[in-house]
């Protein structure tokens, strides 16, 4: 999830229009693997769209136009934005290019502004060498045929659990490939709890027990967010999934029972209603400041914790499960890095060649230390427990985590707005849980049918 | 022939000839070649958009069209799609009332405040220049310390009422549907108030003193005077207020994204916000296109609307 890049999100950051997950994809003709180049150019109509469309004219004119910096000048572009992540992916193309005798150009991209840029790249045929990609886009930005299979140059997903791999996998064939991954997990203020006499929570039936023993006048004892996009659809999976409902099964009592345990929780007022406004940068915010004494959020926000709240003594465990005994099952976030088609096969070969050196275990390992993230290769992931402690929780939760595109694919955006919608409507309006999913269904279906 | 020598030559050169028609076309022609720029730049950067934007509304044009340049014309499927949508009906019903609650705040605020500063007093000015203050905020920045300011639980707003005693329970302004787009209309109205101070003032500025004098020797005083001298006399300055504001509201963007990005569950969704969301995240720039057509028409109504009271304003002047 995009929300990796703000380690320390203000607390005014908007974070409204999602940058994680893009809309609505729609493939009316099936994908082929054609090289762009090669393909009808209809580049006027194309050039004039972004006229007619002013949000992509401001768009035209960000970011420096590298490239053409010889055949072995690897363009590259990316959202890595924040200092830790700079640095850590810089500092691992510069090892890697100078193995292979390469040089490189990164192009920095603001997070919510990278598919905008990818459309308008994919428009003007100036698509990098290596993207960069939020795992969820992947399926869509594949399915236009902007992306080269990366089989073919050795790169597989030997050494990654199934679901790493599906991040990257439309349709059976792997078009990127994760270095590292991330996934969400349950924060909490280890003094309060201990000061309450309870222990940290497994299933539901105890996190709303802590939750409202931790609830006071001044503090809610629980939190995640709600918000409109794609970011409430993100928190509410790991509810959604353990308790046995499924995005092709929007009306299932799975989903339905969860959204009622989130709804109980807020009617009763142990999470304040003001989810359905918080991102996740809100929510941890809140969190530092002892207006909330657990909360749902990722391990990028590690760094920020340590440094802004050094007196808060927290923690983090698995998030909580209906049943004991049960795995928690929690989405996978994280970016996954493609090679585009941009018809120069021997300049696509480089770049591979200089992403496969990238994602190896051992780079994995220093990046995913680097940027608190967990390693995609399952074998650094365990290493990786063993030295980092702090963030073995999240190891472990990432061995069992899901993809959220490998069932529906570039469908998926389009149910998890519905989602969210149906969430919202069942915090904010007190609309029964049945009624609003029932209604979520209709509508996913009602779209899939229009297209 | 030189176009600089004709017009005289034409006017001398009695009736009608060859040369006179020759020079009244040159004549024609510098005209033309002067409002060439400014007819080129407005029709690419104007014209061409729209007319791009309402071609767009009547094909798929969506996320795979960027790579491979196909955009079927899908007649008036993205139409049918935009009213068929459960959200449009809700998102039009918030457009009018988001626009017709601004307006009336801002008006109602804007010309007290006028009012106000027509009489002199120490700090006028500076209280003015601070009044443009929401002006000078980038939009963005005034969605985010609004959204701050209205927090349910920690919130200025919420505290200060409590402390006053006027609330006993916070006001989930921003996270209820039946508050949130009084919310939203409320930090609208602080948006426009500097808009409405300014042009009433200047308004206000160019009404003669000596109409008041002679009103007050008639006995009309206080609100006698508002009503039957201020108001008539402004009344070319609050249409032009008003229809601006319409047109500006219909349209505000940023300020609902940043305060709420449409929710909570669609409660503050307006066509604008809602095409937004059709283009920019979710890739469907054909019923994006179609949802702004929509509001583009109705926008162009009120443009209609206000160019005639104009154009009826000048012949009277």
């Amino acid at each position: 999830m995009t929300m990796a890049l703000t380690p320390r999100p203000s607390p005014h950051e908007n974070d409204v229009p999602d940058r994680a997950t893009p809309g609505r994809p729609v493939h009316r003709r099936p994908a082929s693997a054609r090289p762009i180049s090669a393909r009808p150019v209809s580049r006027r109509a194309l050039g004039v769209g972004a006229l007619a469309v002013p949000g992509l004219l401001g768009l035209a004119g960000c970011g420096s136009d590298v490239g053409n910096g010889g055949p072995n000048d690897i363009r590259i572009v990316d959202y890595y934005n924040t200092p830790a992540d700079d640095v850590a992916i810089n500092g691992t193309f510069e090892k890697c290019a100078e193995e292979l005798g390469l040089t490189f150009s990164r192009e920095k991209v603001p997070g919510d502004q990278l598919i905008a840029k990818v459309l308008q790249m994919g428009s003007s045929r100036t698509l990098p060498d290596l993207l960069m990609l939020d795992n969820p886009n992947v399926q869509q930005v594949a399915a236009s045929g902007a992306l080269a299979p990366l089989e073919q140059y050795g790169i597989t997903t030997e050494g990654l659990t199934d679901p790493v791999a599906d991040l990257g996998m439309y349709d059976g064939t792997l078009y990127g490939i994760a270095p590292t991954v991330n996934t969400i997990a349950l924060f909490y203020d280890a003094a309060a709890l201990e000061e309450a006499g309870i222990a940290p929570p497994t299933t539901w039936e105890e996190l709303h027990e802590a939750a409202a023993a931790l609830t006071t006048p001044e503090r809610y004892g629980l939190a995640f967010s709600a918000i409109a996009s794609y970011e409430g659809t993100w928190q509410f999976l790991p509810f959604m999934w353990t308790n046995g409902g499924d995005e092709t099964d929007l009306d299932g009592e799975g989903v339905i029972g969860a959204s009622r345990f989130w709804s109980d929780l807020v009617r009763e007022g142990l999470v304040s209603r003001s989810v359905v406004n918080w991102g996740q940068g809100d929510v941890i915010d809140q969190f530092k400041a002892g207006n909330v004494a657990m909360v749902v959020n990722g391990p990028w926000n590690i760094a920020g914790l340590e440094a802004d709240t050094p007196d808060l003594d927290w923690d983090v465990v698995t998030i909580p499960v209906p049943e004991a005994g049960t795995d928690p099952v929690a989405p996978l976030g994280g970016e996954v890095w493609t090679v585009p088609v941009t018809g120069d096969e021997e300049k696509q070969k480089k770049a591979a060649a200089l992403l496969k050196a990238f994602v190896a275990p051992e780079n994995q390992l220093y990046m995913a230390g680097e940027r608190s993230t967990i390693p995609g290769d399952t074998a650094a992931a365990e290493q990786f427990a063993g030295e980092h402690p702090e963030l073995s929780t999240f190891v472990e939760q990432v061995s069992t985590a899901r993809s959220r595109t490998a069932q529906l694919g570039p469908e998926w955006p389009r149910t998890a707005k519905a989602i969210y919608t149906a969430n919202q409507r069942v915090l904010v309006d007190d609309t029964d849980p049945a009624e609003a999913f029932d209604e979520a269904s209709r509508t996913v279906e009602a779209s899939r049918t229009a297209s | 022939m030189t176009t600089t020598a004709t017009q005289s030559d034409a006017r001398a050169a009695g009736p009608a000839s060859a040369s006179r028609r020759r020079a009244r076309r040159g004549d024609l022609l510098v005209r033309y070649a002067f409002i060439a720029p400014a007819a080129i730049y407005m029709i690419a950067f104007f014209g061409y958009p729209i007319l791009k934007n309402v071609v767009m509304s009547f094909q798929a044009y969506d996320f795979t069209t960027f790579f491979n340049g196909e955009a079927p014309f899908v007649g008036l499927a993205n139409y049918t799609a935009t009213f068929s949508d459960p959200i449009f009906t809700r998102a039009l019903g918030n457009t009018a009332l988001f626009t017709i609650g601004s307006i009336i705040g801002q008006f109602v605020i804007g010309m007290a405040l006028a009012l106000y500063f027509r009489k002199k007093f120490p700090l006028s000015g500076f209280l003015r220049s601070l009044l443009l203050l929401p002006w000078l905020l980038p939009m963005i920045v005034s969605a985010a310390v609004w959204r701050w300011i209205l927090e349910q639980d920690n919130g200025a707003l919420n505290r200060f009422l409590e402390g006053v005693g006027l609330i006993s329970e916070p006001i989930p302004w921003l996270v209820s549907s039946s508050t949130a787009l009084l919310a939203v209309i409320i930090v609208n109205i602080w948006l426009g108030i500097p808009f409405n101070v300014v042009l009433l003032y200047s308004g206000l500025q160019s009404i003669p003193d000596e109409l008041y004098e002679a009103g007050q020797l008639d006995g009309a005083t206080g609100w006698k005077s508002f009503w039957h001298i201020t108001l008539p006399m402004l009344r070319p300055v609050v249409s032009v207020v008003l229809l601006l504001g319409v047109i500006y509201t219909i349209k505000v963007l940023d300020l609902i994204i940043g305060l709420t990005g449409g929710g909570p569950a669609n409660a503050t969704q307006t066509l604008a916000t809602r095409s937004y969301e059709m283009s920019f995240i979710e890739f469907d720039f054909g019923q994006g296109a179609a949802l702004s057509n929509v509001l583009i028409l109705i926008a162009l109504a009120f443009s209609l609307v206000y160019l005639r009271a104009n154009a009826r304003a000048a012949k009277k002047g």
